[in-house]
């Protein structure tokens, strides 16, 4: 494949093998992301979907594979490189800086966009000054977005479940990233919860973040996606549009078994 | 160059020594492998076994084998009274918080023996005669003897315990996953000061049969029990026949370069060794290798 | 955040600079002068140890090596070799900082247990190595004539300048501390704390950002240790021990481990203590194994949070709680 055509492709991956010992957790698995959409990633339980995404954020090391970004190599590159490239994700069990208020988890996440260095911060600096102005800015935004800005003092332990899943998001979207990986976004929320978990991701998409959403609640998955990547013991096993995806006869027996 | 009788001698130190940091190891790798804690205050087990002993002849003017024993109870009542009072309290917290406690622990014995025993150095009579052997130019003390049987003898019966018996399987259980552990019906709790009893149990016995070779006072436990530590590395986090191995190992070592190289700077071959196995390998000769997942 | 909030810290900085000047004039004699010299030690290695646990989450229990290297580098370099001050004490913060930076790199590696471990390893080596080098250090019965501190031909020779110095510099690296505290950098260091997985997805090179603590924390007792020696002009192997390396780390867990006042008041309350308690003086050792485990257990806060929950309660009695808490602020739109 030339560079050029791989730049068209914006984020996809090929290849991809991931091994713990014995257990082949991805085999040979292919992604193609575009630009500006939201990407459902399922399977059942154990299919290697977090595994995906451990891989691409440089977490677990494959085998095998390759992983492109813009037509730039993004695979074998540490976490925080991941990052910097511009790819940021949440993660299946929270995360959060349960040690930091919620203003202070969102300003966190705008780490890498502040440019001023230990000169700055030690002496004050008015370019010190501006920057955190702007990230002040940025995070408080990112809370309001989210429907967290009143409880941006509290400390982020003391969110109810559901708030602290959305912390995580405001916290991401502070990094600005071309791409978000959410890790089970839903897990853990009710239905309300779920419905505007959905509405505030298509409300991401429409801002220009390219989406792609690991996830078990189909409701949630067939709602909002634009396209779906089905993931069966570590191999893709269909790749298409929620419909398509729906009536495939592979995902359909690889969910409620063989007749 | 030294002699061969020299080196003979040298290891046989060593392996005396040794078997003592052996014995340590084991103490941590029991909690390690019931709790995932590394005890601070293991060292200081080792230092209660020799004190006690010595203690309990000049106070009480109990006989010698009297004497092992009672300190010997006497260690292992105390392992138990810290788990219930310092360790319980605090289970669950992050890894910094137990090693504080663990480090507070070690001092308050430490100062303890020293307010109530001084600070002297003390000995303690051998337990059947000191009359070296000798063997190749080099002279072996039936002391030690009795250290290295004493070692094995504990060595196989853990092996026995953690193979064959429910407790023994238990307490594993309970170092891999405790939630699932307790599911299943095994009292976690009580697991856990077990392996605080044993621990301190096998610590006390390294200390009272070694106080004979080489004297005992209130400080000894520092030192022994980082270079414990450095045998349970040595041979494998968790692995018990590592553990008694890498001390073994350890006390050779220790022994020939204080031999060949400097007396002076033996206490720091023990910590070189640690720190060069952290560096490069921290799961031992005999460890297996840990992948971490998020 | 009020003004008031925003900026207390500045308003507690210079409420200390106002104690530092005016402290000498209510003490009786100047002995108490020199408890406050070795306080200004200790505070200066007990934030600097706090930023690497407290903020970071690490934990090294040989910090009291660094603390004597510098001490021993800058000594024999100005008595032995006839090095002038300035140059001995930037050598031996330089040195420090390099062997830090070393040792760091790997150590930082590990987690938990074994990080203590291999820090305590490095610092009982180091001790070690002071006390066999003899023809270096002098060995165990210690090092003397090290020059009292001077630079261009001022010489500090009272207690009493030397306190103002020591204090000086403490204050100026505790808003060092502070600034680096409410930065970026601050932040992705408590991120690390808690979650290096989240730190490191949001860009943080968490590897780089421990060593840089590391050798920060480093820094500080260097500069500390470097002031010590040219202070008490004779140094020992015995202060640079595995049991200075606790009290340091007492400090930081007494004062409360996230706060930087809680440094400043723990290494202050742990200097004082001994002196306080003279008469009881072969009790202090197990005064450390006490507070240490009573803190774990009932106060793992330290000072810093004993302190808080204080003005807590306090301020509950005279603030009512209104129906509704914490909804009023509005957003942005």
């Amino acid at each position: 494949m030339t560079s050029s055509a791989r730049k068209e492709m914006f984020f996809h991956g090929e290849g991809i093998t991931l091994r713990f010992g014995g257990i082949t957790a991805l085999h040979d698995v292919a992604f193609t992301v575009r630009r500006r959409g939201l990407q459902a990633i399922i399977g059942p339980n154990g299919a290697g979907k977090t595994s995906l995404f451990n891989v691409i954020t440089g977490f677990y090391r494959m085998e095998d594979g390759e992983i492109f970004l813009e037509g730039k190599r993004i695979s074998g590159l540490p976490p925080h490189a991941v990052a910097r490239a511009g790819i940021v994700r949440t993660f299946q069990n929270l995360e959060i800086f349960s040690n930091m208020t919620v203003l202070e988890n969102a300003l966190t996440g705008g780490h890498m966009l502040g440019k001023y260095g230990p000169l700055d911060f030690f002496l004050r600096t008015p370019r010190f000054f501006r920057e955190e102005r702007q990230m002040r800015d940025r995070a408080g935004a990112a809370l309001d977005f989210v429907g967290l800005f009143a409880q941006r003092d509290l400390p982020a332990g003391h969110l109810p479940f559901g708030s602290q899943r959305l912390l995580e998001i405001a916290r991401a979207l502070c990094a600005e990233p071309g791409i978000l990986l959410l890790d089970e976004p839903a897990a853990g929320l009710n239905i309300k919860e779920s419905a505007a978990l959905g509405e505030l991701i298509r409300r991401i998409v429409d801002r220009g973040v390219t989406v792609v959403m690991v996830e078990h609640d189909m409701d949630l998955v067939m709602r909002v996606s634009d396209r779906v990547l089905v993931l069966n013991y570590g191999e893709v096993i269909a790749s298409g549009t929620p419909a398509e995806v729906q009536r495939d006869a592979a995902v359909i027996a690889a969910y409620l078994g063989e007749e | 160059m030294a002699s061969a009788s020299q080196l003979l001698q040298y290891v046989i130190s060593g392996v005396t020594v040794g078997s003592t940091y052996g014995l340590t190891a084991l103490g941590f790798t029991m909690i390690f492998n019931t709790t995932e804690i590394i005890n601070f205050a293991q060292g200081e087990f080792v230092m209660l076994g020799g004190m006690l002993a010595v203690f309990a002849i000049r106070w009480g003017g109990v006989p010698l084998p009297a004497a092992v024993a009672l300190s010997v109870l006497l260690a292992t009542a105390i392992g138990v009274v810290i788990d219930r009072l310092t360790i319980r309290p605090v289970r669950g917290r992050s890894v910094i918080a137990l090693i504080i406690i663990t480090i507070g622990v070690s001092i308050l014995l430490r100062g303890g023996a020293m307010l109530l025993f001084g600070k002297d150095t003390y000995s303690l009579q051998a337990f059947s005669g000191g009359a070296p052997i000798l063997i190749g130019g080099a002279a072996l003390l039936p002391q030690s003897l009795w250290v290295v049987g004493i070692t094995l003898f504990t060595l196989l019966g853990m092996k026995f315990f953690f193979d064959r018996t429910i407790s023994g399987k238990a307490m594993l259980a309970c170092s891999c996953d405790r939630k699932a552990a307790s599911l299943m019906g095994i009292n976690v709790e009580a697991m856990v000061t077990l392996s605080f009893a044993f621990s301190a149990l096998v610590g006390s016995l390294g200390g009272v049969i070694l106080a004979p070779i080489t004297l005992t006072s209130f400080d000894v436990g520092i030192l022994l029990g980082l270079k414990g530590f450095a045998a349970c590395i040595l041979g494998g986090m968790g692995n018990p026949f590592g553990a008694v191995a890498g001390g073994v190992l350890i006390g050779v070592l220790e022994s020939l370069g204080a031999g060949l190289l400097s007396s002076g700077y033996k206490d720091a071959v023990a910590f070189v060794i640690l720190l060069a196995l952290l560096f490069v390998r921290p799961t031992g000769l005999f460890g297996k290798r840990m992948t971490e997942r998020v | 955040m009020s003004f008031l909030q925003k900026n207390a810290h500045l308003g507690g900085l210079l409420a200390l600079a106002v104690s530092v000047l005016l402290a000498p004039r209510f003490l009786p004699n100047e002995y108490y002068l020199t408890i406050l010299i070795v306080g200004g030690f200790h505070v200066l290695l007990t934030v600097g140890l706090n930023l690497l646990m407290g903020f970071t989450g690490q934990i090294s229990l040989g910090h009291a090596a660094f603390y004597g290297l510098s001490a021993y580098t800058t000594g024999i370099l100005t008595a032995t070799f006839h090095w002038p001050v300035p140059a001995g004490f930037a050598a031996a913060v330089g040195l420090v900082v390099v062997v830090a930076w070393l040792i760091g790199i790997p150590t930082l590696k590990l987690k938990g247990h074994y990080l203590a471990m291999g820090t305590l390893g490095f610092g009982v080596i180091v001790f070690i190595v002071f006390n066999e080098a003899t023809d270096l250090t002098g060995g165990p019965s210690g090092f003397t004539g090290i020059p009292k501190l001077s630079a261009a031909g001022l010489v500090v020779s009272s207690d009493r300048q030397f306190y103002y110095v020591v204090w000086g510099v403490v204050l100026l690296l505790f808003a060092l501390a502070q600034n680096l505290v409410r930065s970026r950098v601050g932040r992705a260091l408590r991120g690390i704390h808690t979650s290096e997985a989240a730190a490191a997805v949001l860009g943080v090179d968490v590897a780089k950002y421990k060593v840089f603590v590391f050798v920060l924390s480093a820094f500080y007792a260097a500069i500390a240790g470097a002031l010590y020696a040219h202070y008490v002009t004779f140094i020992s192997p015995g202060t640079f021990s595995f049991h200075t390396s606790v009290q340091l780390v007492t400090m930081v867990v007494l004062g409360g481990m996230a706060s930087l006042w809680g440094a400043v008041a723990g290494a202050l309350f742990l200097t004082v203590l001994p002196e306080a308690l003279r008469a009881i003086e072969s009790y202090d050792i197990l005064m450390y194994g006490g507070i240490l485990v009573l803190c774990m257990i009932f106060l793992p806060g330290g000072l810093a949070e004993g302190f808080r929950k204080s003005a807590e309660a306090v301020r509950g009695l005279f603030v009512p709680k209104s129906p509704s808490e914490g909804g009023k602020a509005r957003s942005p739109r």
